[in-house]
């Protein structure tokens, strides 16, 4: 019997549930706090209670707290960068494409050195062990506590970051030091940017972790704890504390895996309708698909593994008017005020709610506030509404065939129970807990992300999968239990020799410990 | 003479991604790069083509290699400064100015890399009016023009020059094994002209063409006006078909990249299909089964809504898209300028007919 608590801690409320295989057995919603640890030490108190004496095997926790640090520019660290690839791509040193306000926070020494690969993997120069340790020197004398270390093709052979952290490490003991190949893909500045960002954040996630460590104590919780990840996948909290953007948006990705755990499905869209957004997700074997993609952070251009997530103008607060005979809903939306703004609350602002009290979608407020409104205009509202979700819905799709619709959050009363496109339309229970559901239902991943030359193409693909089996295994996967769930090969223009760059993921249960 | 503004290179950037018919590189690490230049304090002069004196000499300057390698080696001011010095030490005299070789894509913001690390002035042209996968497709070769001598150069102090060469196959086929060796990404100056020679066979104020393309889409966008309507207003094109993508094929073969889109009709078009080929960069469009534009008239795909362009590596199934078709140069509509760049140059049996002929535009 699998016993686990997921706990999701998101802007607005802080969720945990306990959950037996599949079956939920308790859930719990409470208020987050600005310390974020008070929720979380609350919620597992509740949940700790209904637990009883057979206890869990994992305690899985989901936040959005640093990626919030960034956007709100607070808790962040100082960093050192040490770029590895002079005498190439010298002319744009890290940071050089950060906001400057971000950038003026986060910047504190940038040192650059000869070293790097060539695409095929030959050394551009030599790694330039003494400039290494004269950085390493300069920002120890400088107080700097966190290095983001990025060498150019690093993702292809990792060699010298690796021995650039060992020289860092004997410097300046105690730093803590974050290697651009463990988190980032091809492209040197966003891999960088996204090293930068981690090392930024390595103090807060320390504490942070250790606070929820605390709070498991404190609720009598003896079971290990696992940070969730963008992926849709867990990580050891000691290592979380070390890879904090792997959680940045791990909300999102909770929130879709547990709709599909619910729903019994594997493959489907994901639409989560906010007040103000509706994001759509595609899950793919019940993860959600990777964006291939820059995704930017607080102004920051990076690559990694992020979700693919589509966000439109669409939600229960949005804005609706009419415009030289169309009707057009948001961008703009009353967002948490709606109980002030709404017209079924007496307020001026006519939105999407409205429209659906006024459709007998919805019970909300007072219906006769919105009784002038015509028949007509409401349904002819609720299908632009239609039209939005359904365009949207056929952007993430990767081929013609229909697929299914998991239609979770607050306004997903707009989305309507036939869709274009779409085979049907399901509305999970527990919906309102879907993402600490998947928070506690996460497995183990690992991933493999590399240009191969001189191979056949299933050759390169078998060894993509092997590297992603390794580094899952290291991760603390049960390597018996490990699945390849995507690899995709995309071919390279104009390099000779066939050169094929190959993204492989696996997946498996935690091992037992 | 004028002094061009930072604003101005962030618009060529913009404008030269869509002249790119969606190959040529992101222009974005070039445009870093001028940012940076900017902030230190240089500045570029554009000069129009009219301001060369006949034997003035002009340096024809482009990064070569795969989109790819540049991603993680960058894009570097000093090599491509240093390629257009090279080729003043190699032919023991100055050069009056620098231009660009393709004005689409990443190649468009080079020359002036090249000019605020040398304090030369920019001309306004280049050779392609676009961009363009392989280094004949130019409209010096259409005229005829002497393919080199070509400077080459790598960050790390590589500095090699092609001579000779018996015709522009054979330099694209020299200088492409030159910059697979040091990397798959190299600067080159390539075979210097006179300002006789650019007058003549260059393609004239596509600087100041790509700027104000850009500057139309960025008023677009802010004024929240229809940003593809500003680019056909614009640059007189054609809309030719507007629809969402219905199935993508890629394959590289030769170190390009080559495949076929297929797009299914929305609003005014629903019910027709659309098909199109590329070798890098868009090269023929078919409605319904039928031949409807071709190179070298300019085929871009854009996002409907955005109005931004869409590159062949980066096109896939879903997206909204928008395609229309810009006027060729004249240059590359004669029987020799076909032989370079029109449709049989990319294996295409059809014989080129303008999308623009007969007044349609």
């Amino acid at each position: 019997m699998r016993r686990r608590i997921g706990i999701d801690v998101g802007g607005t409320n802080t969720d945990a549930v306990l959950l037996e295989d599949d079956r939920v057995l308790h859930a719990v919603k409470t208020p987050t706090t600005a310390d974020v640890l008070t929720g979380v030490r609350l919620a597992l108190q509740d949940v700790a209670r209904a637990m009883g004496a057979e206890g869990v095997q994992a305690v899985m926790i989901g936040t959005t707290h640093f990626v919030n640090a960034v956007v709100q520019r607070r808790d962040l660290a100082p960093v050192g960068a040490l770029r590895i690839g002079l005498p190439a791509a010298k002319s744009l040193p890290p940071f050089c494409d950060w906001p400057e306000d971000l950038a003026g926070l986060v910047r504190g020494q940038v040192h650059m050195v000869e070293g790097g690969l060539d695409y095929d993997g030959r050394p551009i120069m030599p790694l330039d062990e003494r400039a290494v340790a004269a950085a390493a020197r300069a920002m120890r004398a400088a107080g700097i506590a966190c290095v983001a270390v990025s060498s150019i093709f690093s993702p292809l052979a990792p060699a010298m970051e690796e021995r650039a952290a060992e020289i860092l490490r004997a410097e300046m003991p105690g730093a803590a030091i974050t290697l651009s190949h463990d988190l980032g893909r091809i492209g040197l500045l966003e891999r960088e940017n996204v090293a930068l960002l981690n090392a930024c954040l390595v103090p807060l996630a320390r504490d942070t972790v250790h606070a929820f460590e605390e709070a498991l104590r404190q609720a009598g919780i003896a079971a290990p704890l696992y940070i969730t990840q963008n992926d849709g996948t867990v990580i050891r909290a000691e290592l979380a504390a070390r890879f904090p953007v792997l959680s940045f948006a791990s909300g999102p990705t909770n929130s879709m895996r547990g709709a599909a755990f619910l729903t019994g499905l594997g493959d489907a869209l994901v639409v989560d309708v906010g007040g103000t957004t509706s994001d759509i997700g595609a899950l793919k074997s019940g993860f959600p698909r990777e964006a291939n993609a820059v995704v930017r952070i607080g102004g920051v251009r990076t690559l990694f593994r992020m979700p693919d997530l589509l966000s439109i103008g669409l939600g229960g607060g949005s804005h609706v008017a009419q415009e030289g005979g169309r009707i057009r809903i948001g961008p703009r939306s009353v967002g948490f005020r709606l109980p002030e703004l709404a017209r079924v609350f007496g307020g001026p602002q006519l939105t999407t709610s409205d429209i659906a009290v006024r459709a007998g979608l919805l019970a909300l407020g007072d219906a006769l506030r919105v009784a002038d409104i015509s028949d007509a205009f409401a349904q002819a509202t609720l299908a632009e509404a239609a039209r939005m979700l359904e365009e949207s819905a056929d952007r993430m799709k990767t081929d013609a065939a229909e697929v299914p619709l998991l239609a979770v959050g607050g306004g997903a009363f707009l989305v309507p129970d036939r869709l274009p496109g779409v085979s049907e339309v399901l509305r999970p229970a527990h919906a309102a807990v879907a993402n600490a559901v998947g928070a506690a239902i996460a497995q183990v991943s690992g991933e493999a992300d590399q240009v191969f030359q001189g191979m056949a193409r299933a050759e390169a693909m078998a060894e993509a999968e092997r590297i992603a089996r390794d580094r899952a295994a290291e991760a603390g996967a049960d390597a018996a239990t490990l699945a390849l769930v995507d690899i995709e090969d995309l071919p390279i223009a104009y390099l000779p020799g066939g050169a094929l760059r190959v993204r492989a993921r696996v997946v498996g249960e935690i091992a037992a410990r | 003479m004028r002094e061009i503004t930072l604003d101005e290179i962030e618009a060529l950037a913009v404008g030269a991604w869509v002249l790119g018919t969606g190959g040529g590189g992101s222009p974005y690490l070039g445009l870093l790069n001028m940012r940076r230049l900017y902030a230190e304090g240089k500045r570029v002069q554009l000069m129009d083509p009219d301001e060369l004196a006949d034997d003035d000499m002009v340096a024809v300057v482009s990064n070569m290699g795969a989109p790819l390698v540049s991603q993680e080696r960058l894009v570097d001011s000093e090599t491509i400064g240093r390629a257009v010095t090279l080729m003043e030490d190699y032919l023991g005299k100055p050069f009056r100015a620098v231009m660009s070789v393709e004005i689409g894509g990443n190649n468009g913001v080079q020359p002036f890399l090249a000019a605020a690390e040398t304090g030369k002035p920019v001309v306004d042209a280049d050779a392609m009016g676009r961009a363009y996968p392989e280094a004949q497709m130019t409209s010096f070769a259409v005229g005829d023009l002497r393919p080199w001598p070509l400077s080459l150069v790598d960050p790390r102090g590589v500095e090699g020059i092609v001579a000779k060469v018996p015709s522009w196959k054979w330099m694209e086929r020299l200088s492409r094994r030159m910059c697979v060796e040091v990397g798959s990404i190299a600067s080159t100056c390539k075979a210097p002209r006179t300002g006789a020679e650019v007058k003549r066979w260059g393609i004239l104020r596509t600087t100041t063409q790509a700027i104000a393309l850009g500057q139309a889409i960025r008023r677009a966008q802010k004024e929240h006006r229809d940003p593809v309507q500003a680019i056909l207003d614009q640059e007189k094109g054609l809309l030719l078909f507007r629809g969402k993508v219905a199935d993508i094929a890629r394959r590289t073969t030769e170190g390009f990249l080559r495949g076929t889109a297929k797009l299914d009709g929305l609003d005014e078009w629903r019910g027709h299909g659309f098909e199109l080929a590329f070798q890098n960069e868009w090269a023929v469009g078919w409605l319904d089964g039928e031949a409807r534009v071709m190179t070298p008239d300019l085929i871009c795909v854009l996002d409907s809504v955005s109005g931004e362009a869409i590159g062949t590596e980066v096109l896939r199934y879903g997206q909204r898209v928008t395609v229309i078709a810009l006027p060729a140069p004249p240059v590359f509509l004669s029987p020799r300028g076909l032989d370079f760049v029109g449709p049989r140059a990319f294996g295409y049996d059809l014989d080129f007919r303008s999308v623009f002929a007969g007044g349609a535009a």
